[in-house]
């Protein structure tokens, strides 16, 4: 080994105040725009949140005048100017059409999903189901109303909560589908590996390995689903019919639900009718946010069992 | 790592002997076949690949790929970043099939066995050529489901049987110090050498035939490398082991054989790997045949 000269290191840089961590001091111009960056991040904010909490807290507000247990479990009244009654077929037909809905377009999504981003790969019909799928994202909710009208009330000659499940159903599956298709795409291809490399099939690495990966997200997704489907008028409208007293039968019956209540109430001219659309938004809000807040914490849980703790 | 002198452990030398014959043969002088620990006749061959070749596409990354890997040895492949190790472990499990566009030309069998054959179940093959792959890839799950989860697809489902698995491989991957008092949490919270580790004892779990080992210890500490080599000579009783490594020590002191990959420019230009000598490791780190094996080696060794 021979020593070679090194010329010396040029020092470390340092700012005036001769530290080397503290920032070096920024130009006008940059501490211009860092600060004007930051006002233009708070605004849009504030722009975004403004009529958020605006309608949160006036739907609250006007909604509580009326809001009581009473209110939630009486029975609607015969007349718009009536102040008693309350919404609770409402909320009753809300709950089980939702439900019901979900049941069908949730399984059923994530199933697609499955297909689309495991089995389907680059296939033709891959893309057929995703375009379609795509299409049926765009289609008006009014459109699926009328849609089921004609192709099961007007064969089964019933209007029925379950019909207003069929609405609502297809116009959340291809969210679901989607949802499911972009959550499963994010499972790194290495935690599949894995399970195949120990001899599992693909079948049960999906079941084992790739879902409860993907479950939080596809929850996630499938709960924007539920929530704006719980809130849909618009396909309920020709297919549930209209009834006055509670109808826990999904197959049975006319219906009524709480988007339908709000509608009706809400073009009213009689006051009370419209104290009783905000108590039936409120109560909407309500319901949306407790399965939401109860579903996040059934996966929550799911997953640490499936996950292990910490 | 020291300079120590590459080779530490006895290895098998003769390749020229009938019944391995189609091991590649060598320009090279061969130690005498007396103190051989393994008796020929009983070498018999695991995998044979002849002629084999693996596209990506359009592209091929490796060509040229003949050799024999015998049972109850380790067998290393080393060559530089690029030239295809990881492209040839992977075909002896049929992970390609995984790899969308992926295509694996030549023949490879097992035990006799063509590995691609249309009739070949390929998650039976994977579950008797155990696989640990060169990035850390635990379950997001509790490290006991990590090590069970093979054992549970096979069946197995008593509890008192799946603790005593998953007690016995973590320690044979020496981790069940580490690990043993939280057995139940994620695995996803071990460090990426204590991860490494989990990988190796969940593919032991399975009980397989023949390990593949892509870069294993590339994460560990020298106190994990050590204990992982020391399993590789323990479990050579029971199993083949294959193992890509950079480390040419380690190569040297773990493997019988060694293949040196290297990736060249082909007639258009694009590099493609290929092997270039596959021999007893003894011969390939002190009497290479080609001067592109001792260039590596020797840049390795300065
Ligand atoms: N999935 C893939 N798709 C396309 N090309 C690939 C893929 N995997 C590997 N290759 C290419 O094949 C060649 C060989 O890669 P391979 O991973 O086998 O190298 P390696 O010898 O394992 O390298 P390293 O030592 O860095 O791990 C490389 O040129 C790489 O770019
Ligand atoms: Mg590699």
């Amino acid at each position: 080994m021979t020593a070679t000269v090194v010329p010396p290191a040029p020092p470390t840089p340092r700012s005036p105040s001769g530290s080397i961590l503290r920032p070096r001091k920024a130009t006008g111009w940059r501490r211009f725009k860092s600060g004007l960056a930051s006002v233009l991040f708070v605004l849009a904010f504030v722009a975004a949140a403004i009529p958020l909490i605006a309608l949160v807290y006036y739907v609250t507000r006007e909604g509580l005048k009326v809001f009581s247990w009473e209110f939630l479990t009486t029975e609607l009244p015969f007349s718009q100017r009536s102040v008693d009654g309350g919404i609770g077929p409402a909320v009753v037909g809300t709950i089980v059409i939702t439900v019901g809905a979900t049941l069908m377009a949730v399984p059923l999504g994530v199933l697609g999903g499955i297909y689309l981003n495991e089995y389907a790969g680059k296939s033709k019909f891959g893309a057929l189901v995703r375009f379609l799928s795509e299409i049926l994202t765009g289609v008006p909710s009014i459109v699926m109303g009328l849609f089921i009208y004609t192709f099961w009330v007007l064969r089964v000659k019933e209007q029925t909560g379950f019909a207003g499940s069929l609405a609502l159903a297809c116009l959340m599956l291809p969210v679901v589908i989607r949802t499911s298709e972009e959550m499963l795409k994010l499972v790194p291809h290495e935690l599949r590996e894995g399970s195949l490399a120990l001899g599992s099939r693909k079948s049960r690495t999906i079941r084992t390995v790739v879902l409860p990966h993907a479950a939080p997200g596809i929850v996630s997704g499938s709960l924007l689903a539920v929530a704006r489907a719980a809130g849909e008028t618009a396909p309920l409208l020709f297919t549930i019919g209209a009834t006055q007293t509670a109808n826990w039968n999904l197959f049975e019956g006319t219906n009524t639900a709480l988007s339908v209540q709000i509608f009706g109430n809400a073009n009213s001219p009689y006051i009370p009718a419209q104290e009783r659309a905000f108590g039936a938004a409120f109560t909407l809000i309500l319901i949306v946010f407790v399965a939401t807040a109860l579903a996040r914490i059934v996966t929550v849980v799911y997953t640490r069992r499936v996950s292990g703790k910490s | 790592m020291t300079t120590e002198p590459p080779m530490t452990t006895t290895l098998t030398p003769d390749t020229t002997i009938d019944g391995v014959a189609t091991l590649p043969p060598t320009e090279v002088d061969q130690p005498p076949a007396a103190e051989s620990e393994v008796p020929e006749q009983e070498r018999e061959v695991v995998f044979r690949l002849s002629e084999v070749e693996v596209f990506y596409g359009a592209a091929r990354a490796v060509t040229g790929v003949d050799l024999d890997i015998a049972r109850n040895e380790i067998t290393a492949f080393i060559g530089p970043s690029g030239c295809g190790k990881t492209t040839v472990i992977r075909s002896l499990n049929r992970m390609h099939d995984l790899t969308p566009g992926a295509r694996v030309m030549g023949t490879i069998t097992y035990h006799g066995e063509n590995l691609y054959s249309g009739k070949v179940d390929p998650a039976e093959v994977r579950r008797r050529i155990g696989m640990v792959f060169q990035k850390p890839n635990p379950f997001p799950k509790s490290i006991y489901d990590n090590i069970a989860y093979g054992p549970r697809i096979n069946g197995t489902r008593k509890r008192s049987q799946l603790d005593d698995i998953v007690e016995h491989a973590l320690t044979r991957a020496a981790l069940w110090g580490e690990v043993k008092d939280k057995l139940k949490s994620s695995a996803l919270g071990l460090s990426g050498g204590q991860a490494q580790r989990l990988c190796i004892a969940r593919a032991l779990a399975v009980d397989p035939d023949v390990l593949l080992m892509d870069e294993p210890c590339s994460a560990l500490d020298p106190i994990a490398t050590a204990r992982i080599e020391d399993l590789m000579h323990e479990l050579k009783d029971n199993l083949t082991i294959v193992i890509v490594t950079h480390n040419m020590q380690q190569a040297a002191r773990v493997s019988d054989r060694t293949a040196f990959y290297t990736a060249e420019p082909d007639e258009e230009g694009r590099r493609v790997g290929k092997l270039v000598e596959y021999d007893v490791t003894e011969t390939i780190f002190t009497k290479p045949g080609d001067p592109r094996t001792e260039g590596y080696i020797t840049g390795r060794f300065g």
